[in-house]
């Protein structure tokens, strides 16, 4: 597991990829930062509330060439010939893509660190904010590493990982439009909701059912990415 | 040291490997050999974990692959078709996630030292993977199995893609680990088997059809019935010659080579030597006897014959 997690990391930055990625997630996070400095706003939230969104996009980027790589160079091979577990080869590669999301979003405790010193902060809604970002992240990482182990084509893991992101962030948007006859789908689809859950963060409140909800997502799809590997024995 | 018992893999209908056992004991060089699509690659990605068999066993050092992978895969490296290299990396951080991965315990710089100097790499360690030719990416490929140094090598058609001077090098090298390792080596090549091992499995859609040593299998195959041969002289009457020779099996007109000259093959029955004949009557009718050379068994013709020997299907 420990070979895999520093190769991963390691191919992140002797490609663009690793770049780009923190590149993206700093000048969108940098412009929302620039807009509470230019409103003289002590309101770190603000960043924290349109980083769902941004992530949501680029996560995708991050987790497509995980598996898929692997499999379209046939190193898959060498990996699963090796005398590692299935598990120890999969939380690898999550841990890699999860290191590298998080040095991305960490660039928020730096924001926060500048608004100190400006004004009082509430480290404690910060902390909140910050684990939720890092929650999301483990969640749709997990989503994301499990496409790319159906496909041999990053491009395709990409778009697929995108469209469920997508998905997952209109939930809200559909439960609300959907018609009364439908009303158990909306119960579903709203007590799935990222959203909801990521804003009862920001706006300070910190629910231990929602912390498990995201941990319980990344636990069920690095599951099925194993299952997946797996399988591929067998067929 | 490997031991295959009755193993089967079947994709959806098809059986791409029918009941396969064999045996090869500690420091032996196996050769698997069988035409593309036969199941070598199929068996070998069982032996090695990477597929389950349908049914069967595969057992290591006396280790069965699926009760305990990770104890077997300890003991084996394996070079699949296609080198398994992440082209991004160089060789240096390759073989130094490779020695990670595989959790070696000797000492790192003189271990994956010894290994390049093996496989003659040295000279490209510190360069990135893509840029290497083929015949130095099989090198690599080749490396990657030694780390750990394991007992068993497992090496898929390893010379495939290469020159005729890489060929013979691989081949030389082969050999040398034969002395410390054991060796599975598959190929479609009957030669190249001859060159490197010294027992012989041969597998013929999914079956095995022969297990032997490569010299008794050797014998088996002598070709001293069936010769090419070149003759100057007009392709119908030579022809018709050729045909009335006693103990003549098969003729067969290969095709003009030359202004006037044709080539044949000629296939004598068992046990029968023609060679004397074919030039005394073509010295007759003074038609120059240009060439004649044992011709080489294609490997559809081995297995025609092994089938056949065992009596049309095993």
């Amino acid at each position: 597991m420990g070979a895999i997690f520093k190769r991963e990391l390691k191919a992140y930055f002797s490609s663009p990829l690793g770049y780009i990625f923190l590149a993206v997630i700093y000048a969108l996070s940098g412009y929302y930062f620039f807009y509470i400095l230019s409103n003289q706003a002590n309101y770190i939230q603000y960043v924290f509330s349109s980083m769902f969104t941004v992530v949501m996009m680029i996560i995708p980027l991050l987790t497509m060439r995980l598996m898929s790589e692997d499999k379209k160079l046939k190193t898959d091979q060498l990996l699963l010939t090796s005398p590692v577990n299935i598990t120890g080869i999969v939380v690898g590669k999550y841990l890699a893509a999860f290191v590298v999301y998080m040095i991305g979003v960490s660039c928020t405790i730096l924001f926060q660190i500048i608004l100190a010193t400006f004004a009082t902060p509430d480290w404690n809604v910060f902390l909140g904010n910050y684990l939720a970002l890092a929650l999301i992240g483990a969640a749709l990482i997990a989503i994301g590493i499990f496409i790319s182990s159906l496909t041999e084509n990053q491009i395709v893991a990409a778009i697929g990982t995108f469209a469920i992101t997508l998905f997952i962030w209109m939930f809200d948007t559909l439960a609300s439009v959907l018609p009364t006859g439908l009303s158990f789908l909306a119960t579903i689809l709203n007590a799935l909701s990222f959203s909801t859950r990521y804003n009862d963060f920001v706006s300070g409140i910190l629910d231990l059912s929602h912390i498990l909800f995201f941990l319980s997502f990344a636990v069920v799809f690095l599951f099925l990415t194993i299952r997946v590997l797996e399988k591929k024995r067998w067929s | 040291m490997i031991e295959i018992s009755n193993l089967t893999k079947r994709y959806g209908q098809k059986l791409a490997v029918d009941d396969v056992s064999f045996y090869v004991d500690r420091g032996e060089i196996l050769g698997f050999l069988g035409p593309n699509g036969a199941g070598k690659s199929t068996t070998m990605n069982i032996l090695t974990g990477y597929l389950s068999a349908t049914s069967g066993s595969c057992k290591i050092n006396g280790v069965d692959i699926l009760e305990d992978p990770i104890k077997a895969k300890q003991s084996i490296g394996y070079l699949p078709e296609q080198p398994p290299l992440y082209l991004d990396m160089t060789v240096k951080e390759y073989l130094d996630f490779l020695y990670d991965l595989k959790k070696v315990k000797q000492p790192r710089a003189a271990h994956i030292q010894e290994i390049c100097e093996i496989v003659q790499i040295t000279n490209v360690y510190g360069r990135v993977i893509k840029h290497l030719s083929k015949g130095y990416r099989q090198r690599v490929g080749l490396a990657q199995a030694l780390i750990g140094n394991p007992e068993v090598l497992i090496l898929d058609e390893p010379t495939v893609g290469l020159d005729p001077k890489q060929i013979i090098e691989i081949r030389n090298l082969i050999k040398k680990l034969g002395k410390k390792h054991t060796i599975i080596l598959s190929s479609h090549i009957l030669p190249e088997v001859q060159a490197v091992c010294d027992k012989v499995v041969v597998i013929h859609q999914g079956k095995l059809v022969a297990n032997d040593t490569t010299a008794n299998l050797s014998h088996s195959m002598s070709t001293d019935h069936r010769y090419n041969i070149l003759v100057d002289g007009p392709e119908n009457e030579v022809y018709r010659m050729l045909c009335a020779i006693s103990g003549m099996h098969d003729v067969q007109t290969l095709g003009k080579r030359e202004p006037g000259v044709f080539e044949y093959i000629v296939e004598a029955q068992q046990g029968v030597d023609i060679r004397r004949q074919i030039f005394k009557r073509l010295s007759e009718r003074n038609w120059p006897l240009l060439g004649m050379r044992s011709s080489e068994m294609t490997l559809e013709d081995i297995f025609l014959q092994l089938t056949k020997d065992s009596g049309g299907t095993k």
